[in-house]
């Protein structure tokens, strides 16, 4: 059976069988990783495009190393080199880059909307990595792989999601994909940092008091806070965001002895999550989630481009 | 040398006109009116089935030029009117250079006189490069030709600056037009802030970044007196400021976009069409219907297009870097037809209102109507042609419109100003 899907742009598009065919083709690329030499020739042949327009580094990395493991043949493109710095449209950047006969574009911009409208432009195969604060949809299935590791299953998982919702693409894309695979999703944040009409998103509940939700989750998913800018910011300082909102270890009294944390990286210590929680190895699965990047990838990488003749 | 135009059902409100009959123009004038009119050597234009109105005015357009020549010009903006049914446009300041002097009046009326298919009624900036800082000389301007003062694109954020530009105009006998938009609050905005901005992760454009100006500006119409015009109303809060203000007896009219009308933001997907980034944004389905209720119920004064032309390269961008603004001047008349005059939403008698004398009044213009002795400024459309909106269908160098795709009836036949014809058969005369 053919994967019935050309692109992972919008994870709303997945139904819960396509997320668990991914996560468990992810678990079947485990034991590759696993051995001292971690490369197959499963999707030798196959070009792909890292075209990342605004910095990176683990997205990147992940996606170069899971895209090298199936033997694709790599190219990347952007950073200060991207041809929009120099006046290029980026419908004709992706045109050129299709001239090469290239069969995949994974692709990272800071515009909403840019992986459709590559995918409405050319024939490849599309991945988001990230567009705007659109969606992020290979970050929520590697958030998946873990939560589904630890529990095995989603139906009825109560998770909650703290911190910086509005910005967040990884919002996009994980609350829909926990949503349709039955979990409870609740957002914990300062009402600043709350889009409006998050209900559309399809979010169970909305609060802003961490200490009232803690108890009944099973999976606390700590956003970073942008620490970068503070004028104008969303709410008074560092000090009392963690103060509030932040995962310390007094707040370890109030978790279930089974909830885990999640953090989709980079960690800002002594703001969101203190060291005690983000290095606590009962609870905190923030490296296992790495890991589950470098497992999804392949796994999308290779249900997209139909290497399930092998 | 006198034209006689037959069989049209004439439609005026303002003069209580109603009826199949005929129109005899000359020297530029409406010289009778009446049926069955004899030749009398004039040349004829059988035009049965049309109907003949006073000719339509729409008074929010962005000509582009100068500066922008190659979004359109003054040419292909009032050849682009022409064909979509207009005797006069209000062109709008954000030109580079800005609109904002005497000379730059002189120049966009000149080359109206030497290229133009239509009126053109210059508005000029309020502060010196819309910058919101300096007076522009709008007395110089006013002497030259301006009809209206506007910093449209931007608003005027400062309330005291605002505030003095209303009590100078007040002195010219022009109104002063506002885009509303609290730069503070609306910010980068994109879309409407709701449930469109939220699933698409664009930044959103508040509802009340627009009413808290209309707000402020109402209560310094209070304070100062000066006619004030809100352009392009998207909200239903911000009309019912305005419908209170009415109430209340200040100079206050307003105007509505077909966009604005027929199309929300649910329109926006995640396809990310360019075309229907406007500003201010596409607003709710709700907004829509208290818009449309707004027209019906007269609180709307002038239905306008906000015609924002712009190249094909700068709208095939990423939504966020794409520029603001959807043309509509040659779809504006059939839109208006179609979900309006065809299903009795509203009578021709109030699409003249809102086309023809309302604009004129808000502009101070001399009134045009269909009776003798009346400069001949007349709109004849085929009300029951059928076509379908695509980019070949434009006289305009630019098609980023919100309607293309859309199956639209009713069309502008003929158009005459002063008497001349600009539009025979739908095509714009040279």
């Amino acid at each position: 059976m053919a994967f019935p899907h050309k692109h992972l742009i919008d994870i709303r598009e997945y139904s819960a069988d396509d997320i668990m065919l991914l996560l468990e083709t992810a678990q079947r690329f485990k034991q590759i990783n696993e051995r001292r030499i971690k490369k197959v020739p499963t999707l030798k042949g196959f070009t792909v495009v890292n075209m990342f327009n605004e910095p990176s580094t683990r997205t990147r990395s992940s996606f170069e190393i899971a895209e090298k493991r199936l033997s694709c043949d790599v190219l990347n493109f952007g950073g200060s080199s991207t041809s929009t710095v120099k006046g290029e449209s980026l419908t004709d950047t992706v045109e050129t880059l299709c001239s090469y006969k290239i069969d995949m574009i994974v692709v990272r911009d800071k515009h909403a909307g840019v992986p459709r409208k590559i995918a409405d432009t050319v024939d490849a195969h599309v991945i988001d990595a990230g567009d705007g604060k659109h969606q992020h949809p290979t970050q929520a299935l590697l958030d998946l792989y873990s939560i589904w590791q630890q529990f095995g299953h989603f139906e009825g998982l109560r998770v909650g999601i703290v911190g910086d919702i509005s910005h967040s693409r990884v919002c996009g894309s994980l609350i829909p994909a926990l949503k349709t695979l039955g979990a409870h999703v609740t957002i914990i944040a300062p009402p600043t940092l709350v889009p409006l009409n998050p209900e559309v998103l399809g979010i169970d509940e909305v609060s802003s008091k961490l200490d009232e939700v803690l108890p009944s989750l099973d999976v606390v998913y700590m956003l970073r806070i942008q620490r970068e800018r503070l004028e104008g910011a969303p709410f008074p300082s560092l000090r009392e965001y963690h103060m509030l909102f932040g995962l310390t270890k007094e707040r370890d009294a109030l978790m279930k002895p089974e909830a885990i944390i999640c953090h989709p990286g980079p960690i800002n210590r002594g703001v969101e999550l203190d060291s005690f929680m983000a290095d606590n190895p009962a609870r905190s699965v923030i490296l296992d989630q790495v890991y589950a990047g470098v497992l999804v990838r392949m796994a999308a990488l290779y249900l997209l481009l139909g290497g399930n003749e092998q | 040398m006198s034209l006689l135009i037959k069989n049209v059902l004439a439609i005026d409100g303002q003069v209580g006109l109603h009826e199949v009959c005929d129109i005899r123009i000359e020297d530029g004038l409406i010289a009778e009116i009446g049926k069955d009119l004899p030749e009398d050597g004039s040349e004829v234009r059988d035009l049965t089935g049309c109907v003949a109105t006073p000719g339509f005015v729409d008074i929010h357009v962005h000509l582009r030029e100068p500066g922008y020549e190659y979004k359109e010009d003054i040419e292909s903006g009032t050849r682009a009117a022409a064909h979509g049914g207009m005797v006069a446009v209000c062109s709008m300041p954000n030109t580079n250079p800005v609109t904002d002097t005497a000379s730059t009046i002189e120049f966009v009326l000149r080359r109206a006189r030497e290229a133009g298919h239509c009126r053109v009624l210059p508005s000029g900036a309020c502060t010196q490069g819309l910058k919101g800082e300096i007076l522009a000389e709008m007395g110089d301007m006013a002497l030259h030709g301006a009809v209206a003062f506007t910093d449209d694109g931007r608003g005027v954020q400062d309330a005291a600056m605002m505030r003095r530009v209303m009590e100078y105009a007040s002195q010219f006998d022009r109104p002063v037009m506002a885009h509303c938009q609290d730069d503070a609050l609306v910010g980068s905005g994109q879309i409407n802030e709701g449930p469109v901005s939220t699933l698409l992760g664009l930044t959103g454009w508040p509802a009340q970044g627009e009413e808290i100006q209309i707000a402020r500006d109402i209560e310094l119409c209070r304070l100062t007196g000066c006619h004030y015009h809100v352009q392009h109303v998207t909200t239903a809060r911000g009309i019912d400021l305005i419908r209170q203000a009415k109430a209340d007896g200040l100079p206050v009219t307003c105007e509505v976009t077909p966009h604005h009308l027929f199309l929300d933001e649910t329109c926006i997907d995640d396809s990310y069409n360019t075309y229907l980034k406007v500003n201010p944004p596409l607003r709710s389905a709700d907004d829509a219907k208290a818009l449309l209720e707004a027209v019906i119920d007269g609180t709307v004064d002038a239905l306008v297009t906000d015609h924002a032309p712009h190249a094909d390269f700068e709208k095939d961008r990423e939504f966020e870097e794409a520029p603001f603004g959807m043309t509509g001047i040659e779809t504006a008349l059939s839109l208006y037809i179609t979900k309006l005059v065809d299903p009795g939403i509203i009578t021709w008698e109030r699409l003249v209102e809102l086309l023809a004398a309302n604009p004129r009044e808000i502009l101070n213009q001399p009134k045009v109507k269909l009776a003798v002795g009346y400069p001949a400024d007349i709109t004849v459309t085929d009300p029951k042609i059928e076509w379908t909106v695509t980019p070949d269908e434009f006289e305009s160098k630019a098609y980023n419109s919100g309607f293309l795709g859309w199956e639209l009836k009713g069309r502008a036949r003929d158009v005459y100003v002063d008497g001349k014809a600009t539009l025979k058969d739908g095509v714009v005369c040279d």
